[in-house]
């Protein structure tokens, strides 16, 4: 069965799946936005991440994100899957998935997709290092 | 009385996903305020946001007890 556009998930998220949710014929370009765990941050190993959502809030800023990106490209489909539990190294965290009729159309609103993901979608993540873990951005 | 969910960092400096007020707080600036006065850490955070039913709520936002209240320390997905 296919997966909903929007979806969060504990499930490792396989991006071809993300990508049929938004194959079109009315399209010519189909842009994809992985994101992967890094195995440092700072200079700093990572061992693993952990992320959490608020899923209920985080479903509806997710679909806002589709919403504000088709006023402002001609957006033939988006899909924005994101996983949540336990990553580890080179795991993929999140998955964004647009169709647009031509490709600079398509790179734009996918950047757009993801930067603001990272500002208004309530989903928090852990790096846990070999000797200790810390919430990211939670500090100045 | 008002309960809250914690998310992220949140959980952590309360110790437990949810927290019941023991005064209660007429608005989002209200919470906030008694959120820093007392757990103080929530003070050195980058940023502190309250949602008010799924939607985030602005200082004067007015807070009833059916509402599904969460905090929301600095996001960092993706």
């Amino acid at each position: 069965m296919a997966k909903p556009l929007v979806h969060i998930t504990a499930e490792p998220i396989i991006p071809q799946e993300v990508i049929d949710l938004v194959r079109a014929d009315a399209a010519g370009a189909l842009n994809v936005f992985i994101g992967t765990v890094r195995n440092s941050t700072q200079n700093k190993a990572v061992v693993k991440l952990v992320f959490e959502a608020y899923e209920r809030m985080a479903i509806k800023e997710m679909q806002k994100i589709i919403d504000r990106a088709r006023e402002r490209w001609p957006v033939t489909a988006m899909a924005i899957h994101h996983r949540v539990g336990e990553l580890g190294i080179g795991d993929l965290p999140v998955v964004i998935a647009v169709s647009t009729p031509h490709r600079q159309q398509g790179f734009a609103a996918c950047q757009y997709a993801i930067d603001t993901l990272k500002e208004t979608v309530p989903i928090w993540k852990k790096e846990i290092f070999a000797d200790g873990e810390q919430w990211v951005s939670a500090h100045p | 009385m008002v309960t809250v969910k914690l998310f992220g960092i949140a959980k952590e400096i309360v110790g437990g996903s949810t927290l019941t007020l023991d005064s209660p707080v007429a608005n989002v600036e209200e919470l906030l305020h008694y959120l820093r006065e007392r757990y103080p850490e929530f003070a050195k955070l980058t940023s502190l946001l309250i949602a008010v039913n799924d939607e985030y709520a602005r200082p004067a936002t007015v807070i009833h007890d059916t509402d599904e209240i969460a905090v929301i320390p600095p996001v960092s997905g993706g």
